[in-house]
């Protein structure tokens, strides 16, 4: 229930520069050092990495709060003098704002409809937009069964258990996916989200996909069926599913310790939720066709058969203009998404996230997007 | 008396004015009709940002049924919850301000009444924290036994949720938030039963109890109903604490009080549901404010009314 506070890291972004200088005058060459390098695997598109002041504001995801904290203070050791506001508002309204013009970028958990993609040529102009799958973590399947410490789950048993149609832990179909294992008695509780979000989102486009047969309904942002345990955020779900017990719910991976974690089938084996096998589902999955040339929404390979890859992920966006009214937008908006996809912003959100670091092919397609964002027109 | 004759000539002239009553008139006037084009401007915006919800195809609406079958459930379930806190709070509320008033020692009602009101500066959050992580886990026993027990009653159907996030333990959270309220106002009238009735009826030959039937809850009687109405309207609005305790899907209408499907309240539903929703799905949740806006003016009349008709033969007139 994160209704966030805008992020402003102001004090933060004013501290490190009096560190910087600092670092330089007494010439404590380490630390000197070390903010250079992370200046230049910063500047990334921009080779010159001129010194940009000014503020940079965006809208949207509630998933993305934790990460954009941690993007936030990191840019600020690469762009001292810009302030990066967050308002998490929610995808649905970030999405809005941007269209509206009221924000510079938005924090998405799913990209532009196509109605919206047509909104966003009014106010980006014919070149439109950029979508950057900035954001990805690994939704995984908890659960809170004692005696049972390792749980292995076919796509179609999970879509049943959700469905309400694998009532109790010991069904045959729970046991044809955990062979040897001694499963009791007990009653199945599903916990899902009561609020409208990106994880029930891309939880249940994956039980569409990977389990047409069992789940007949569509991808949703809001739970499909009226039965079952209701919580509130991913919290409250994991709360939920810990107070419990025989419970099963769906949360982010980072959010998931102390719960059992079940393996999901890939093809003819099981994977654990990992960043590295999150990263790579979307390295292979297709961007949509027919939108812009920048414009990198992917939809998500949920029925790979790679064993390296986890199927189930929540893929958050950052959506802007590629040509920007300003120029000063649009320089920090180049500088602040040239720093989010390189490998320094990256390893800064999945430590104040959790969230899987891009692979090196999804960040090559997002580069020529951030070379591209200009000011004109 | 003959001095008086002459001085109500002078005083049908207009009355003195200073600009100090000049100034008060004109700001408490001001203030009077601020109150008016507020409540007028929050009425008409919820009328106007929730018109495309009544006029867009039944599809578009979440729950693809149309408005009013997606406010139905959930007005239903804001009802059930709020009269559940308030069957649990009001006996409760009354017990409390007797004892402060009739029984405690006066030193101790004094503590007592602090504490009580206490109750009323915490937090609605903190109450849904309390509820989901102390209440609804102790509870899930009491429900199971519920469920096979006392299964044949609908209120106790079941299957038990096993957290604990369930109607009833909304019922208990949001009548707790209430208890102050009701008691508070309950206490001030009982303090104001006058003395000589209760002295009568004691010298009657009444016993302290029969005192208190006969002399303390008819003259308090309306003070009590318009505290429980002032607590209905809490527990009608309240949000956080049912958003963070209920495990609601919403789109059901069911008595049951114990099992992990329940109706959604119309506060905590636009809570949760609002930073997500775009287009018809605000348009949408700002229809079901309005409903909950009409149903808290309408609990709130009522509750003038009946304070009202009580007080003009209640007590000592």
């Amino acid at each position: 229930m994160s209704r966030g506070p805008e992020l402003k890291l102001s004090t933060k972004s004013r501290v490190v520069p009096v560190t910087m200088a600092l670092a330089g005058t007494i010439a404590l060459a380490a630390c000197g050092a070390s903010n250079e390098s992370g200046n230049a695997g910063a500047g990334g598109g921009n080779s010159s990495a001129p010194q940009l002041s000014g503020s940079l504001n965006g809208a949207g995801s509630t998933a993305q709060t934790a990460a954009m904290q941690g993007w936030s203070a990191g840019f600020s050791a690469v762009q001292p003098k810009v302030t990066v506001n967050y308002d998490a508002v929610g995808s649905g309204a970030g999405r809005t704002q941007f269209l509206a013009g009221g924000v510079a970028f938005a924090g998405s958990d799913s990209p532009l409809s196509d109605d919206e993609v047509t909104q966003a040529k009014t106010r980006c102009g014919t070149d439109g937009v950029f979508e950057l799958p900035n954001y990805i973590s690994a939704i995984a399947v908890v659960y809170n069964l004692p005696g049972v410490d390792k749980l292995s789950l076919k796509p179609d048993t999970i879509a049943k258990i959700f469905a309400g149609s694998i009532k109790k832990w010991n069904d045959p179909a729970i046991a044809a996916d955990n062979s040897g294992a001694k499963l009791p008695d007990t009653a199945i509780a599903p916990v899902h989200r009561s609020d409208k979000s990106g994880t029930t989102k891309n939880f249940t486009d994956y039980l569409s996909k990977a389990a047409p047969s069992a789940w007949t309904k569509a991808s949703a942002d809001t739970w499909p069926f009226t039965s079952g345990e209701a919580a509130n955020g991913t919290s409250g779900v994991v709360n939920a599913v810990k107070n419990g017990t025989g419970t099963i719910g769906y949360a982010d991976e980072s959010q998931a310790k102390g719960l059992g974690i079940a393996d999901i089938g890939v093809g003819s084996t099981f994977v654990a939720p990992s960043p590295a096998a999150a990263a790579k589902v979307v390295e292979s999955s297709q961007v949509m066709p027919g939108r812009g040339k920048y414009d990198f929404a992917y939809t998500i390979n949920r029925t790979t058969t790679s064993a390296d890859e986890y199927p189930i992920v929540l893929v958050s966006y950052h959506i802007g203009c590629v040509q920007n009214k300003d120029k000063t937008t649009a320089d920090i908006l180049k500088s602040f998404e040239g720093y989010v996809i390189s490998p320094d912003g990256q390893q800064a959100a999945a430590k104040a996230a959790g969230s899987a670091p891009i692979t090196d092919a999804v960040r090559a397609k997002s580069q020529t997007a951030v070379d591209a964002i200009t000011a004109g027109a | 008396m003959t001095s008086t004759t002459p001085s109500t000539g002078s005083t049908s002239r207009a009355p003195v004015r200073r600009l100090g009553d000049r100034l008060f008139a004109g700001t408490s006037r001001g203030a009077g009709i601020l109150i008016v084009l507020i409540l007028a401007g929050v009425a008409g915006f919820l009328i106007v940002q929730a018109a495309p919800a009544f006029t867009a195809p039944r599809a578009d609406v979440p729950g693809g049924h149309g408005v009013v079958a997606y406010i139905a459930p959930l007005l239903f379930g804001t009802a059930l919850a709020a009269v559940l806190a308030l069957l649990i709070a009001t006996p409760l509320a009354v017990g409390v301000a007797l004892f402060i008033t009739q029984f405690a020692p006066r030193r101790l009602a004094q503590g007592l009444g602090y504490l009580v009101d206490l109750l009323a500066a915490i937090p609605s959050i903190v109450y849904g924290f309390w509820g989901i992580a102390w209440l609804a886990p102790r509870l899930t026993p009491f429900y199971a036994w519920l469920a096979d027990h006392l299964g044949f009653i609908p209120l106790f159907a079941g299957p038990a949720s096993v957290t604990g996030k369930t109607m009833f333990t909304v019922g208990l959270v949001l009548g707790v938030m209430i208890l102050p309220i009701v008691s508070a106002i309950s206490r001030e009238v009982f303090l104001q039963v006058p003395s000589l009735h209760r002295e009568a009826a004691l010298a009657l030959g009444a016993t302290r109890w029969e005192m208190i039937r006969m002399a303390v809850l008819p003259y308090g009687r309306s003070g009590i109903i318009g505290g429980a109405m002032l607590g209905l309207g809490r527990a009608l609005g309240e949000t956080l604490a049912v958003a963070i305790v209920l495990s609601a899907s919403g789109g059901i209408v069911t008595f049951n009080l114990i099992s992990p499907d329940n109706p959604s309240t119309i506060a905590s539903n636009i809570a949760l549901q609002f930073p997500e929703s775009t287009g018809i799905g605000v348009n949408t949740l700002v229809a079901s404010g309005l409903a909950l806006f009409v149903l808290t003016l309408a609990v709130n009349v009522l509750a003038r009314a009946i304070v009202n008709r009580r007080s003009q033969f209640s007590g000592a007139n």
